[in-house]
């Protein structure tokens, strides 16, 4: 265990060195979130009364997603990991007593936690402050939050494990461009990334609630806003934690798979 | 010319992973339509426009913007490029550098993207109940058209910002793909002051919004089928920014 905390902390402090670009980057989502709420408060403005979810929860669900990006989307990928795989770096890997699986885990987990704490806080103190309807309001009770919290960090998970599906699809390729691309498109749409889930129609809803995309972005978020409380809640995270176990099983079972008849690339 | 089809004859060496990644690439406009799409089944309209006539504008956005795209996609790695010191070589070669720096990369997977806005055209067109005559036709030409020009002042812009910094600035992606993202709907919906900004600082509503509210009779003034004209004006600063920056440069070294 100590081995992968260690992976952890390194990847946390490397990560924190890049300060300018994450300013730029604060900027750029926090411009983001706005313009996105700005659409939403036309829509909402052409007809109250179609809004499925209330206009504060949508502005909550849109800052906070703004404000943990990195935990949450997909296309988040480590460029690392796959070269690692095309350059035949991938035997130093295999070479080290460690699990590759929760090595390259504990790597992206790292990454995406160090982006999101880098820039979140700035993002939140100003979605704070905005004037009202904009303004981001708090989760109706501590009850809520923890629940949040409990959501939050398994999304993350589920998002990780998702992505290692992608990585170890690479030992097969060779060429991950379309696959990454494509995958995690696909995926982040379905997380409610673009619009949230309750904007979808109720049919497509229905289907789409009951995908392992919908364990993402998706559950933390409503969490937070108030969309999905109490027993809802719970079955939401029961959800998340069932994905997860299917993930990071077929995402083992792959790579002892693609391990077993690897070749290494180059010298 | 010469230099397009090397690039095309270079990317057809990996046949599957360019169709792969032109599909990503369609992919990613699509689901940004479904949004819409989703978003109009449930409002009717929004500020005044129907589904049919905001996919007249998500069209223009998204094939000005894959336009510029495919050509101005160079200034992406412009930034590596000055790193690296690439970029002194280029000036020592007896053509024009931003030329060079836009024969260095092109990527034509974005053609995913722009069949995408072919395909959106080929549905708004007929139904959005626009009468074509000659003035209409011309007028979208013109918002395609200087659309392009002006998302490609805008990658010129971003490139001409490492002159200063060696590095990208993320920033600008608002702008370049913020642009296309919220060109998705006209720009008026985001209220005044946005507006604004997107008429008098970046021109990107000079292509987009007013021009639609001639093509949909919402305002009938010749003058609103002309603004992209004046939205290239903005050539003017993007392009003077560009050479400021040149004269600048001082070599990374190595």
């Amino acid at each position: 265990m100590k081995k992968y905390i260690a992976i952890i902390r390194i990847r946390f402090i490397n990560s924190l060195q890049y300060r300018a670009a994450a300013i730029a980057g604060m900027a750029t989502q926090f411009a983001w979130g706005l313009m996105e709420i700005l659409a939403f408060s036309a829509f909402y403005r052409a007809n109250p009364a179609a809004f499925p979810m209330e206009f504060s929860q949508t502005v909550s669900y849109i800052w906070m997603q703004q404000a943990l990006l990195a935990l949450f989307m997909v296309w988040f990928f480590e460029g690392e990991i796959f070269a690692s795989i095309t350059s035949g770096g991938i035997a130093y890997e295999l070479a080290r007593p460690v699990d590759l699986y929760s090595r390259w885990f504990c790597q992206s987990m790292a990454n995406r936690l160090a982006k999101a704490v880098l820039r979140c806080f700035p993002i939140l103190i100003v979605a704070f402050i905005v004037p009202e309807p904009f303004r981001m309001s708090l989760p109706v009770n501590a009850g809520q939050f923890i629940l949040f919290l409990v959501s939050a960090s398994l999304s993350l998970f589920v998002v990780v494990s998702f992505s290692m599906l992608i990585y170890i699809s690479t030992f097969y390729t060779l060429s991950p461009m379309g696959v990454r691309l494509i995958s995690a498109v696909l995926a982040d749409f379905m997380a409610g990334a673009t619009i949230p889930l309750p904007f979808f129609p109720p049919a497509f809803l229905t289907v789409a609630e009951l995908m392992p995309f919908a364990a993402m972005q998706n559950m933390p978020l409503r969490i937070y806003s108030g969309n999905i409380a109490g027993t809802d809640a719970a079955l939401g995270i029961g959800l998340q934690l069932f994905w997860l176990l299917v993930l990071v099983l077929i995402g083992r079972l792959l790579m002892k798979n693609a391990l077993k008849r690897v070749v290494v690339q180059g010298g | 010319m010469k230099f397009f089809s090397m690039h095309l004859k270079s990317q057809m060496q990996y046949k599957v992973s360019f169709f792969l990644t032109a599909a990503g690439q369609f992919l990613v406009s699509f689901t940004s339509l479904l949004g819409v799409y989703f978003m109009f089944t449930r409002f009717n309209e929004v500020e005044g426009f129907i589904f049919q006539q905001v996919l007249l504008c998500f069209a223009t956005s998204l094939m000005a913007f894959s336009l510029a795209e495919c050509f101005g996609r160079g200034f992406d790695v412009f930034p590596l490029m000055i790193g690296n010191g690439e970029f002194d070589r280029v000036l020592v070669r007896p053509r024009q550098e931003i030329f060079q720096v836009l024969s260095s990369k092109i990527e034509l997977t974005r053609i995913g993207r722009l069949l995408q806005s072919i395909i959106v055209f080929c549905y708004a067109i007929p139904a959005s109940g626009v009468i074509w005559t000659w003035d209409k036709i011309l007028t979208l030409f013109l918002m395609i058209f200087c659309g392009s020009i002006i998302f490609f002042c805008l990658f010129l812009i971003y490139a001409s910002f490492s002159f200063f910094t060696i590095e990208g600035l993320e920033f600008m992606n608002i702008f370049t793909d913020g642009g296309k993202e919220f060109g998705r709907y006209p720009f008026s919906i985001y209220g005044k002051k946005v507006l604004n900004f997107f008429t008098f600082i970046v021109p990107l509503a000079l292509f987009q919004y007013y021009p639609l509210l001639y093509l949909l009779d919402m305002k009938t003034s010749v003058s609103y089928m002309l603004t992209p004209l004046l939205g290239l004006l903005f050539i003017i600063p993007s392009y003077s920014f560009w050479r400021f920056g040149l004269r600048r440069y001082k070599s990374t070294g190595s």
